[in-house]
């Protein structure tokens, strides 16, 4: 039986359970639920969650251990002379398992790795049996007691509630642990880096060119690690970005908010989200194929010298990307400005735009700050786009004509293919990483703390 | 009351030379009308009461007087209301300097998010009434004055706005309306937002603008229209249902369902 075969098993059982327990609350309320403490779908709920639940948790405790379990007791049955020797014991484990799994007649191993391969497999059969048996049993063991249970002074529905919110608990527990782990690997990893190549020398030095040796100290694959031109690039981009989604998304959201008719808004506003679904992979080939080589094109006629990557098509077709995050976050705080405002100003005889330049955008300001925030760290963050656009040569450049390169973009080209994880080539990824966590969260959190000021004042 | 008073016919929706007069104004907000015929006359360096229970129209009437109800979608009126005789609704009148003339008070305090002074300003400066600083602290200085605000707030212009108390908050708010010299001042439930001690004083005020200003206020409470107003008019299920001089609406109302609201018989 698959682990499938077995989850449906135990889904069955839930759904049995559920019914026969609220079966038995019908029966034990002699006709009337007002008898019971809570209504008879709880008392099934009771009993399903009693069987599905230790059943599932079960499951999982057991293949968080069962490979470790099994290693351990195959690796006790090796001869010293293996176990002794890390490199040989990965050799020999690998083709253990590969024996197991009924392949590796081509190897040329010695008939303790063999007998261990077969010993291997015999114990999967039996582990696996041995978890349906016990899945089962907690399955019918949670039925019986909580069956038992049943009684009409019995609190299921309190119970039930309790027993959800631990199972909410425990979702949004994986969630911030899983954020928590990524982090700490990313940390990790980062501390592994710059015990190759100190901070300062990453965070200030002026040349980025992982591939190349440039000192006489240095083996082939080591260079230099300078991320100041990375910084620059990404800043560079992220600004042309900012200098067209700001305006014209803020302009927008004006319009939308303030002059459209609520017919035009209809139909406007979900066309400029659109925007905002478009994948970003099509506005990276968008960028590379139309828009850079447009760009080359006519600023060769202004006579420019425009290079085919620029962070200037990168920089634009991003900002267009970011439009619709700019002009709803902003709608959204513009609407937010009370009526009572706008109407005060009317009152006074102010035009519609002295309304919005003088109260409603002043009022809603640092609701604005805070989307042009977060929009700048998802600018920062953004990787597609500049991949296929900008480039991957580290120009320490401020000139908009010439090809940069991003953070995101050296993360993406260190990591692509095979690489060898411990050198400083690909541990960099991991700092390079490690910074644009640090600065995209620092934006996301100091943009929600400016949101947030604003959202007390009206509320 | 003088002018009131000569014309002796107080019951009548004409008066002798009124500053303002809504004559046959009908409102709709799409299908729903909620404004039938109505006639009424404003007297000058008065102040009317609008009085009636809720939902009568008595509040659209007044936002009726200085357009307010244009920024509504699907609004549609008819009939004609005059200021000095002239069709505010005329495609020719610029709403932004007709309400320039005719200023606004809300029911809740909306002081702009912006410093006490600038709140004053505010008008002044978007109409370009001044041509200096000067003249700008002059103004702000003698329309906080005017409110009855000035002591409280002197010492403290540059202060947010927002964090006067409610009745601070609302004189601030009919300051900024003095401020660019209206002639006509509609007031809109001015103090359900109010403590008793912050009504009146407001009241007072209101009873102080009377000699500067036409003063047209719409009000739930009776006995605030009783000791602030000289006219009052009656609306009820959007009609008008009576007008006269406060006293005699009080104490011998001609129509009988003035008289039941008056006597807390409905409303």
């Amino acid at each position: 039986m698959s682990l499938s075969f077995l989850l449906l098993a135990v889904a069955a059982l839930c759904v049995l359970s559920f019914y026969f327990g609220r079966q038995r609350a019908i029966a034990l309320s002699g006709g009337r639920y007002s008898n019971l403490h809570s209504l008879p779908t709880h008392y099934g709920m009771y009993v399903a969650l009693w069987c599905g639940l230790p059943a599932l948790l079960l499951l999982v405790v057991w293949y968080m251990f069962q490979g470790s379990i099994i290693e351990a007791m195959i690796i006790a049955d090796l001869p010293a002379e293996i176990t002794g020797d890390p490199g040989k014991l990965s050799l020999a484990l690998n083709s253990i398992s590969l024996i197991a799994e009924g392949g590796g007649q081509h190897l040329t191993v010695s008939p303790e790795v063999v007998d261990a391969g077969r010993r291997l497999a015999r114990l999967h059969t039996i582990a696996n049996a041995a978890l349906i048996v016990v899945m089962l049993a907690s399955a019918s063991v949670g039925i019986m007691l909580s069956y038992r249970k049943i009684d009409p002074e019995m609190r299921a529905r309190n119970n039930v509630e309790r027993i959800s919110r631990w199972i909410m608990i425990a979702c949004s527990a994986i969630a911030i642990l899983s954020t928590v782990g990524i982090v700490f690997s990313l940390l990790f990893e980062a501390l592994h880096f710059f015990s190759k190549i100190s901070p300062l020398e990453f965070l200030f030095g002026l040349e980025w060119s992982p591939q190349t040796a440039i000192r006489a100290d240095q083996v082939a694959s080591d260079g230099a690690f300078g991320a100041i031109p990375l910084f620059v690039g990404t800043l560079l981009i992220t600004l042309i970005a900012m200098a067209v989604a700001v305006p014209v998304g803020l302009f927008s959201a004006i319009y939308m908010g303030e002059y459209a008719s609520s017919k035009f808004r209809s139909v406007a506003k979900p066309a400029l989200e659109i925007l905002a679904g478009v994948p970003t992979v099509v506005y990276g080939f968008f960028a590379a194929l139309t828009v850079a080589p447009f760009l080359r094109d006519n600023g060769a006629i202004i006579g420019l010298d425009v290079s085919s990557e620029s962070a200037l098509a990168a920089g634009l077709v991003m900002g267009v990307m970011i439009i619709p995050f700019v002009s709803s976050l902003s709608d959204d705080v513009m609407s937010q400005v009370p009526q009572s405002l706008r109407d005060g100003s009317y009152g006074l005889g102010a035009t519609k735009s002295e309304t919005i330049r003088h109260v409603i955008f002043p009022a809603a300001l640092p609701g604005i700050v805070g989307a042009v925030l977060l929009a700048v760290s998802r600018a920062i963050g953004e990787t597609m786009i500049v991949v296929m656009a900008a480039g991957l040569a580290a120009n320490l450049t401020v000139n908009p004509l010439q090809a940069v390169t991003t953070v995101t973009v050296q993360i993406v080209t260190l990591l692509v293919g095979d690489q060898e994880f411990n050198s400083a080539k690909t541990l960099s990824a991991f700092a390079l990483g490690l910074v644009l966590f640090l600065v995209t969260l620092g934006l996301n959190v100091f943009a929600l703390k400016v949101v947030q000021k604003y959202r007390e004042k009206y509320d | 009351m003088a002018a009131v008073s000569q014309s002796a016919m107080t019951a009548e929706p004409s008066v002798a030379s009124p500053k303002m007069t809504a004559r046959d104004l009908n409102l709709s907000y799409g299908d729903n009308q909620a404004l039938f015929d109505v006639n009424l006359d404003i007297v000058e360096r008065q102040v009317t009461a609008l009085i009636g229970p809720s939902g009568c129209g008595k509040s659209t009437f007044l936002r009726c007087m200085n357009r307010m109800n244009d920024t509504i979608d699907g609004v549609t009126i008819k009939g004609e209301v005059t200021l000095d005789g002239r069709d505010i609704y005329d495609k020719r009148i610029d709403v932004v300097q007709l309400r320039a003339r005719i200023g606004m008070v809300f029911q809740k305090p909306n002081p702009f998010p912006k410093t006490i002074y600038d709140n004053v300003a505010y008008g002044p400066r978007i109409h370009g009434l001044v041509n200096s600083r000067d003249e700008l602290d002059q103004i702000v200085m003698t329309s906080l004055e005017r409110a009855g605000l000035l002591k409280e707030v002197k010492d403290r212009l540059q202060s947010p706005a927002t964090g006067l108390s409610g009745g601070q908050q609302q004189r601030l708010c009919i300051a900024r309306a003095v401020a660019v010299s209206p002639e006509v001042i509609l007031m809109d439930e001015p103090c359900s937002a109010l403590d008793p001690i912050a009504t009146a004083k407001v009241e007072e005020l209101i009873d102080e603008l009377r000699s500067n200003y036409t003063i047209v206020i719409v009000t739930h409470s009776m006995q605030q229209a009783a000791r602030v107003s000289q006219r009052t008019a009656f609306f009820h299920l959007g009609k008008l249902v009576e007008v006269g001089e406060t006293d005699q609406i009080f104490t011998n109302p001609k129509d009988e369902r003035t008289k039941g609201y008056i006597t807390g018989r409905f409303g």
